[in-house]
């Protein structure tokens, strides 16, 4: 009982971190119809901002609320303007062209962030950047004090403001996304963006604004996990967003709902599976569930098949 | 009929002893350039056969590389010390290569059809997932199992790649390539790059042709991993990563999807700017990255786009050569003759 | 005991979620027919035309070509059977030359393969001699002879248009599927298309559907003619029948026209 508690929770924390991070690729799909492979190197970048920004204003020393929220709030910040420096100079000139042409720019973007971190330090001050290959450790922004334990399973504070914080988070991009003028005009755009550009919307405005969204979600996934797993180094966004890629289209690409149910779900049978058998399997588990899906039912749980039109 | 199979081989004929030539006189120095640049040339072909004839985007080359290194290996190993009754050692061993990359090369093809079958019903993004996936589950397989090394993966090879060895491999692919690009076959796989659905109305099984097409590729990918593998004298997991499977995709898009010679010419190129620029090693991924992001931006088609080096303005002097099974002679298209 | 007609479609219906594109569609092709195909926009022509080539599986009712029921089975698959089309936005090859697009469509019927061609077996050459004679042939009843090595995106528009009959006919069917082969072109153009249309029949033996939205050219290519509206067919029969017939004046015109004009027939 302990031991299945345990995985459950360990589910549930990490399948809100992939929640978090798939509705980006989601959100950017629906919109663009692109799958946005640097997107995880976003998620990746948001654990080093926060681990910069952390670093500039002492959290390690003096961890408190204030500067939790602050290093997240900036990270968000910084990826969110990642993301919308991408949309515009990597994919918007190639909106028109193939759809394999912005597949191979993102590869190049995604591995551009990748080994970029990875060169050794240009720049001393005020942070070494960029971090080079070797791991670094996240400071512990709050402390909240010692681990609870339920019925003999261990959970950290920080796992519950962590996941306390996603969920507020996926409320608040539900409220977006179904109750604000932007939330409908990006889903108009996802169903038709020349109608939706006759129809007076924005489109390019709507676009650069999923990309921010997206982005942002990212970074705080990459700060709530970088809380609970502090070692983060510059490939960390590739396993985890291949991963909250797959947890995308499990719930169905395009659908945001979808998004998050898929990532907890993944996350908690990543959690179950790699518990009862060997963690050796965790990542086959979610290209696994992917060739599953995509063999089975490709619309995902809340997906719609599509048809072309001949 | 022995025309015919004459016809066939020609190139081969022609090619072995030019290559054993070339080979007394290449000084040992430049082995590994050698080596890195035909295998790229291998791996880029084939893969554009499959990224670039048939517009389907494949990530997982690397994946069909190490089951064909691996696969070599272990019957490389199986005859270690085995010997043909009757045949000089030297001529036993060649034989026993030979043997070992044809079971590379058909290892690797079963794996390029068994993933493609399911795989290639996706749509672009989706295959690009799924076979960049494939590629990892093979990996992670194998550094999961005992017999194959694990982690630490097969040592103690014999060192049988050479110059004829790379060269014939480099002309093999190329031959097929070519061969397939200006018969019919070759020509509904760009039908189907072109438009799928029009290529299944006019009666091409798309699903048939993308998984042979995937599986002639994977073949190829494994005669490439065979070749590595005896060249340095070992395979490990951690020659064939995703990152490998990347590094190919920039050569076949760099010299344009669809170019047999573009291919070849950044095999070259690449393979010439990794041994040259060996000390910035860390640099080199980056670069790649922003190659790939200026091509997309700038010229996304490469830099010969689906033609090839001599339908270049620059070379053309004498009239386009026509496709194989042209007419002689300008005979009337009611004629059909039978190759004399 | 006679041949089965080349295409039969039963009582087809399509639906797409909650809309019904076609209604309880019935056909019958004989051989040698030229049917015309017409209705107002989105009356589900071209979507009988993607049940017929396979691209869609009927939700109810038959499909037979030369007697066999065909649903659901892969849009080559009923391209081997004899059912060849056309579509309503060219859908050529259009990086490739004009022979080779013809070329494929001969491939279907040829008996080498992959390996063949990568060995350039003897059979695979002289197979090669025989698709490239036949599109060379069928590039000439076009009259597209000379744009043999022209890359099809190059060629005018309604060069493009008469390409692509030339891409169906070189898969030797039985029923050739028009969709909308006039669109565009001028009114020499259709006069020319019309003659071409019933010299293809008249050459080559096959049934021939025509979807078309130009009254003068379908009502004077078809000997019989078939109206859909919203999914369901209105009327059948001859052209002059169809020309008068009041629920075709309505579904085009509108029933306001009909009250105004009472039986007035459409300009011709």
């Amino acid at each position: 009982m302990t031991e299945l508690l345990q995985h459950l929770i360990n589910g549930l924390s990490l399948g809100t971190i992939y929640a978090l991070v798939a509705l980006g690729y989601t959100m950017v799909y629906g919109v663009l119809k692109l799958i946005n492979f640097a997107h995880g190197d976003v998620y990746m970048v948001g654990a080093f901002a926060g681990y910069y920004l952390g670093a500039v204003i002492g959290a390690d020393r003096s961890p408190n609320v204030g500067k939790a929220a602050l290093v997240t709030i900036g990270a968000m910040a910084i990826c969110g303007a990642l993301g919308f420096v991408v949309e515009r100079f990597a994919y918007r000139p190639l909106r028109h062209r193939a759809r394999l042409t912005a597949l191979i720019t993102a590869i190049g973007v995604s591995f551009l962030l990748e080994f970029g971190f990875q060169l050794n330090p240009l720049l001393r001050a005020p942070v070494e950047f960029p971090p080079g290959p070797a791991p670094r450790f996240f400071p512990a922004l709050v402390d909240l004090g010692p681990p609870l334990e339920p019925l003999g399973a261990t959970v950290q504070r920080i796992d519950i403001l962590g996941f306390v914080v996603a969920i507020l988070l996926m409320l608040a991009l539900q409220w977006i996304v179904y109750r604000t003028r932007f939330g409908v005009a990006m889903r108009a755009v996802s169903f038709d963006p020349q109608v939706a550009g006759l129809m007076g919307i924005p489109v390019n405005r709507i676009i650069s604004g999923t990309f921010v969204l997206g982005s942002a979600l990212a970074a705080a996934a990459g700060i709530i996990n970088a809380s609970s797993r502090p070692r983060i180094e510059p490939l960390m966004g590739l396993m985890s967003g291949l991963k909250a890629f797959v947890a995308a289209v499990l719930g169905g690409i395009g659908s945001v709902p979808g998004a998050m149910a898929g990532g907890v779900v993944l996350g908690l049978v990543e959690e179950f599976v790699a518990g009862y058998t060997s963690s050796r399997y965790r990542d086959a588990i979610a290209f696994t569930v992917l060739i599953l899906v995509l063999l089975v039912r490709p619309e995902g749980l809340f997906g719609k098949g599509q048809v072309e039109k001949v | 009929m022995i025309r015919g199979a004459f016809r066939s081989v020609l190139p081969f004929v022609v090619g072995i002893p030019l290559l054993a030539i070339a080979q007394a006189f290449v000084p040992q120095a430049y082995f590994l350039w050698i080596v890195t640049i035909g295998v790229n040339v291998v791996l880029a072909v084939s893969l554009n056969v499959v990224n670039g004839f048939t517009g389907q985007f494949s990530l997982g080359h690397a994946g069909f590389m190490a089951v064909g290194a691996y696969t070599a290996a272990k019957v490389s190993l199986a005859f270690a010390g085995v010997r043909i009754v009757g045949l000089p050692e030297v001529v036993s061993d060649q034989l026993a290569f030979a043997f070992a990359l044809a079971g590379g090369m058909g290892a690797a093809a079963l794996a390029g059809f068994l993933v493609g079958m399911p795989s290639l019903r996706l749509r672009g993004d989706y295959l690009a997932i799924v076979t960049l996936g494939f590629g990892e589950i093979i990996r992670s397989l194998i550094e999961n199992t005992t017999v194959l090394g694990e982690a630490l993966g097969l040592q103690g090879l014999p060192k049988r790649t050479n110059v004829v060895w790379i060269g014939v491999s480099a002309l093999a692919t190329i031959v097929m390539a070519r061969r397939l690009a200006v018969s019919t076959q070759g020509r509904a796989l760009f039908a189907i790059r072109e438009d799928e659905i029009a290529a299944e109305a006019m009666g091409v099984d798309t699903t048939g042709y993308k998984v042979r097409a995937f599986t002639i590729s994977a073949a190829y990918a494994g005669l490439a991993g065979g070749l590595v593998g005896h060249s340095i004298q070992m395979v490990t997991p951690a020659m064939f990563t995703f990152i490998r499977s990347i590094e190919v995709v920039v050569m076949v898009v760099l010299g344009g999807l669809g170019s047999v010679t573009g291919s070849i010419l950044a095999a070259v190129v690449l393979g010439i700017a990794i041994e040259a620029f060996r000390n910035f090693q860390e640099y080199r991924m980056v670069v790649y990255a922003l190659l790939l992001v200026v091509l997309m931006l700038l010229r996304p088609q490469g830099i010969l786009g689906t033609r090839e080096l001599w339908d270049l303005r620059f070379f053309r002097r004498v009239p386009r050569p026509r496709p194989l099974a042209a007419t002689p002679g300008g005979a009337s298209p009611t004629d059909v003759r039978d190759e004399p | 005991m006679s041949a089965p007609n080349p295409l039969e479609l039963e009582r087809v219906t399509m639906r797409f979620g909650g809309l019904k594109a076609l209604s309880a569609f019935s056909l019958v092709m004989r051989p040698r027919e030229l049917v015309g195909l017409i209705g107002p926009n989105g009356a589900g022509k071209t979507t009988a035309f993607n049940a017929i080539t396979g691209v869609y599986r009927p939700s109810e009712g038959d499909v037979r070509v030369a007697g066999e029921r065909v649903n659901g089975r892969r849009p080559h698959e009923i391209c081997a059977r004899g059912v060849a089309r056309t579509f309503q936005n060219i859908r050529l090859f259009k990086e490739l030359t004009a022979l080779d697009n013809v070329r494929i469509a001969c491939h279907a019927q040829a008996t080498s393969g992959f390996f063949d061609a990568l060995f350039l077996t003897g059979r695979h050459r002289s197979e090669e001699a025989r698709i490239v004679a036949r599109a060379e042939g069928y590039l000439e009843v076009m009259g597209l002879a000379d744009r043999r090595d022209e890359i099809a995106k190059g060629l005018p528009y309604g060069e493009q248009r008469r390409l692509e009959i030339a891409r169906a006919l070189a898969t030797d069917p039985k029923v050739l599927c028009l969709d909308e082969p006039a669109a565009g072109m001028n009114a020499g153009e259709k006069t020319e298309l019309m003659q071409l249309i019933r010299g293809i029949r008249d050459r080559f033996g096959l049934a021939i559907l025509v979807i078309e939205h130009d009254m003068r050219l379908v009502m004077g290519v078809s000997e019989r003619m078939l109206v859909l509206d919203h999914g369901v067919t209105i009327a059948e029969g001859a052209p002059e029948a169809i020309r008068k017939d009041p629920k075709v004046i309505e579904a085009y015109l509108g029933d306001a026209y009909l009250e105004e004009k009472h039986i007035e027939v459409p300009p011709a």
